[in-house]
């Protein structure tokens, strides 16, 4: 076991590697009440093409089926484990992206017997032809609630708009016509390939005696056989850097319209200390043209182009990256063409200057060391920052390297028409 | 391990009250201003916080003010609106890096006493009045806010559900108030009300973190000066009567119907029964292992989410579940039947207990999180008590199985509301 000490922060890190390549880290965290796990495999929704261990040949699955797949892990021969949680007090959850699938939960006591808990349940699957179609009603519903909800659907229209072939631009549930493809056999097809224990990360946060629950985790894998990890063939279809559609518009029964800018990013093959600086430098450019304390955000707010709803955030991982502004506005055209302006002002320096960068990077460090009191910030991000070869705890000093020239750069990089595209949603 | 408590200090004009703990890397403020709900009220009282926390006298651009937050590690400033009860409240909260976990040593807790009160008592004004563009811009900003409560189905619902079962109450009002108000506020009639509520409203501020209550008691005295008041207590309400079911039913053009069910439980919090209460709905609809999860969704296959929730101020209890239209019926006799087995006693001790180990899991994971902790403590506050958090945790353990049975009997379904699409379905 490995301790990793983070001074200025006060933190304490422990690693180790098991023998059949499950990634653990535990890090105490002294006078919290709640322990906090998250159990992550590096597979979601974009994953829908690739070998197959059972069957050695590449196949292609339903849309929404690693979503399907975290809904279905929950239920057993005997039962569902939300009980068995619940029975030990605690309380769990699970989370689909475009990425990972992680299965976690919380508790104030009996920490040890949920963890076990926790780690069976996910290696252990039980898929029955009857179970699954009777979660399609359930996640049916879960596809209708989306559909209804504005904000959702300019999130998903705006990244659909954006990319040609990428699996990033499919809803994570998929759709009521695609689930109703999935079965249980195809099921265990994607759970054998991604779940080996080497594509996967346990993390656990809370008032816990170290030692002992590394010892706990090394004898329940230990128990546990598994073949040799291998490493997972993806497949994705190549991807121009062009958008897909210059604008949608999407009626809804909404009263207030809703609009949102996307600017797809190109080289996204980056990992490491690369993404940790491009994702890093593009929120700080964003945070100095669009936040609050940024002329340009009061001038569009006394506008009144804009409102409380207005949001900025860049995002990338390995094969997708993309920067989104946007929110409710009365005058969705106005705002776009606002955004879209000062956007290409940038590029000439608008709009960024030397004392707002220092002033950015202030509100970003004290931000992060806020999120630091959420265990479930922690435990989430770590795990996807680990799935991009990025250190979570490397944010402060990489923020404090940042230049003014590193940012110029980004506006340069990033903005280009070709790249650019508008969602809106408006009253029917 | 000994749960978060505060101290309780008096000071001219307001309580302040202090929780020391070292968990957090932040230390937080909050300000917070309680008066009756009422129509006359309830739109300045949602629109004058949004115009303090715009810009003040020192700082009069949002720019100026935001960037001088930005120079103190991002310096969190928060208003919000809620109602509680038959009560408005509002809050100012700050949140400020803790200083030890920078490199920069700069004492930090005394800039957010000092913004606070900047914020709260040196806004941008001109001749007793408040900046006219500046509420200009609060009045659009309020109006998209109470606008968007439509465009979130699952939020309009409730709020539907709550107008037609408290019709006649000020509960029915919204905490973000009302559109027709909102045109005859003028900078000055603002002014003027802000001015009545500093004097008048019950004013409680929390500070939370790794602090000394002495430096805090210093701070707030210097910072934080009010005159004294004798703030309005509301009577208990008395015990809704209900003759009939209230059935509404609205047509609307979305996919999925959103179905929401209203009860009395005739409870308040500091009622001895509350926590019975709180154990009712927790086998009722509170969690995932609850009646109305299993039934509805993972026998019924009828729902993503049908969940229920207490509200410990007014005596309600409200179901909530997204339902395919044609199913209506059938999800409304669910619930009922789940209903009517716990006014039996259809639960297990074992089911029972499993409720109380995860009730008392959410609380001490709510007191986790320090804005999370302001709001279990507020409620003493609200309900005019002083029940500690070990005493709420020792009574949740107490209650017995006849004391649920007993809440269930006591509770009354009063309004069935569904908000059912006109949507083709493919």
């Amino acid at each position: 076991m490995e301790k990793i000490l983070f001074e200025q922060l006060q933190e304490e890190l422990y690693y180790e590697k098991l023998t059949n390549g499950l990634d653990v880290y535990i890090l105490p965290k002294q006078g919290f009440n709640k322990s906090f796990a998250t159990f992550t495999t590096k597979y979601g929704s974009v994953d829908n093409h690739f070998k197959s261990l059972q069957k050695q040949e590449f196949i292609q699955v339903p849309d929404g089926i690693a979503h399907f797949l975290e809904h279905k892990l929950f239920e057993k021969e005997d039962g569902d484990v939300f009980q068995q949680f619940s029975k030990q007090g605690a309380s769990a959850n699970a989370f689909t992206s475009f990425t990972r699938t992680a299965y976690l939960f919380s508790s104030t006591d009996e920490f040890q017997p949920n963890l076990t808990t926790l780690i069976d349940f996910v290696q252990d699957p039980y898929f029955s032809e009857k179970t699954v179609e009777k979660e399609k009603g359930i996640i049916g519903q879960e596809i209708n609630m989306y559909d209804d909800n504005p904000d959702w659907r300019l999130y998903f229209g705006t990244i659909a708009n954006m990319y040609h072939n990428h699996p990033v631009k499919i809803d994570i549930a998929g759709t009521v016509e695609s689930i109703a493809k999935i079965d249980k056999d195809m099921l265990y097809e994607c759970y054998h390939t991604f779940y080996h224990p080497s594509n996967m990360l346990l993390f656990i946060i809370g008032p816990v005696e170290v030692e002992s629950i590394m010892e706990q985790i090394r004898q329940n894998q230990n128990s546990k056989k598994y073949e040799a990890g291998a490493e997972i063939e993806r497949k994705f279809e190549l991807e121009p850097d062009s958008v897909a559609k210059k604008m949608e518009r999407l009626s809804m029964n909404v009263q207030t319209p809703k609009v949102m800018l996307g600017i797809k990013a190109a080289n996204v093959q980056q990992s490491g200390k690369e993404l940790l600086k491009r994702e890093l430098a593009t929120n700080i450019y964003l945070e100095m043209l669009f936040g609050k304390s940024s002329p340009l955000h009061e001038n569009l707010y006394t506008k009144g182009y804009i409102d409380q709803s207005f949001s900025y955030d860049y995002t990338q991982e390995q094969g997708f990256g993309f920067a989104l502004i946007g929110g409710d506005s009365e005058k969705p055209d106005e705002l776009a063409e606002q955004l879209l302006h000062i956007l290409q002002q940038s590029k000439t320096g608008t709009g960024l200057t030397e004392e707002s960068l220092q002033r950015t990077v202030k509100k970003k460090i004290g931000s992060f060391l806020r999120s630091l009191n959420s265990p479930e910030y922690i435990a989430n991000q770590f795990t996807r920052y680990a799935f991009n070869d990025m250190n979570l705890f490397d944010v402060v000093s990489e923020l404090e390297q940042l230049t003014f020239t590193d940012i110029k750069h980004i506006a340069n990089e990033l903005v280009t028409d070709d790249r650019i595209t508008v969602c809106q949603v408006v009253p029917k | 391990m000994a749960i978060a408590s505060e101290t309780i200090k008096h000071k001219s004009g307001y309580k302040l009250h202090i929780v020391r703990t070292t968990k957090y890397k932040t230390n937080t403020l909050v300000f917070k201003m309680k008066a009756p709900l009422t129509k006359e009220t309830v739109t300045y009282r949602a629109l004058f916080p949004h115009v303090l926390q715009s810009n003040t006298s020192k700082y009069p651009t949002t720019t100026e003010l935001r960037s001088y937050l930005d120079d103190l590690y991002g310096a969190g400033l928060y208003v919000d609106v809620t109602k509680k009860g038959e009560y408005h409240i509002i809050s100012f909260s700050i949140d400020i890096v803790n200083e030890k976990f920078l490199s920069d040593t700069t004492p930090l807790l005394e800039k957010a006493f000092s913004l606070l009160s900047e914020v709260l008592f040196h806004p941008k004004v001109e001749e007793r009045a408040f900046d006219s563009a500046t509420v200009t811009n609060e009045k659009r900003a309020l109006k998209q806010r109470i606008q968007s409560i439509f465009d979130d189905k699952m939020r309009y619902s409730s709020k539907r559900l709550v107008e037609e079962m408290c019709a006649n109450e000020p509960y029915a009002l919204e905490a973000n108030g009302r559109l027709e108000e909102l045109e005859q506020i003028t900078p000055m009639s603002l002014y003027d009300y802000y001015q009545k509520a500093l004097n008048e409203d019950e004013i409680d501020l929390y500070v939370i973190g790794d602090l000394s209550e002495d430096e805090v008691d210093r701070l707030a005295s210097q910072y934080i000066s009010l005159s004294d008041r004798k703030p309005v207590v509301l009577p208990r309400q008395a015990n809704a009567s209900i003759e009939e079911e209230k059935e509404v039913i609205e047509k609307i053009d979305v996919k999925q119907g959103k179905l929401n069910i209203g009860y009395r439980t005739n409870i308040l919090y500091g009622d001895p029964q509350y926590f019975a209460l709180q154990l009712f709905n927790g086998l009722f609809g509170g969690f995932s292992h609850s009646k109305l999860f299993i039934n509805v969704r993972e026998k019924a296959s009828l729902a993503y989410y049908a969940a229920s929730r207490v509200e410990s101020h007014k005596g309600l209890l409200m179901v909530m579940s997204g339902i395919e239209n044609e199913n209506y019926k059938q999800a409304v006799g669910i619930i009922k039947e789940q209903f009517e087995a716990m006014k039996q006693g259809d639960f297990t001790e074992d089911e029972l207990s499993q409720t109380k180990a995860v009730v008392k899991n959410q609380v001490l994971e709510t007191v986790d999180v320090a804005r999370g902790l302001v709001e279990l403590l507020y409620h003493n506050v609200l309900a005019n008590q002083s029940i500690s958090l070990d005493e709420w945790l020792g009574k949740t353990e107490q209650v017995t199985k006849e004391e649920v049975i007993k809440v269930a009997n006591q509770m009354k379904l009063d309004t069935i509301y569904f908000l059912t699409g006109t949507e083709v379905q493919r």
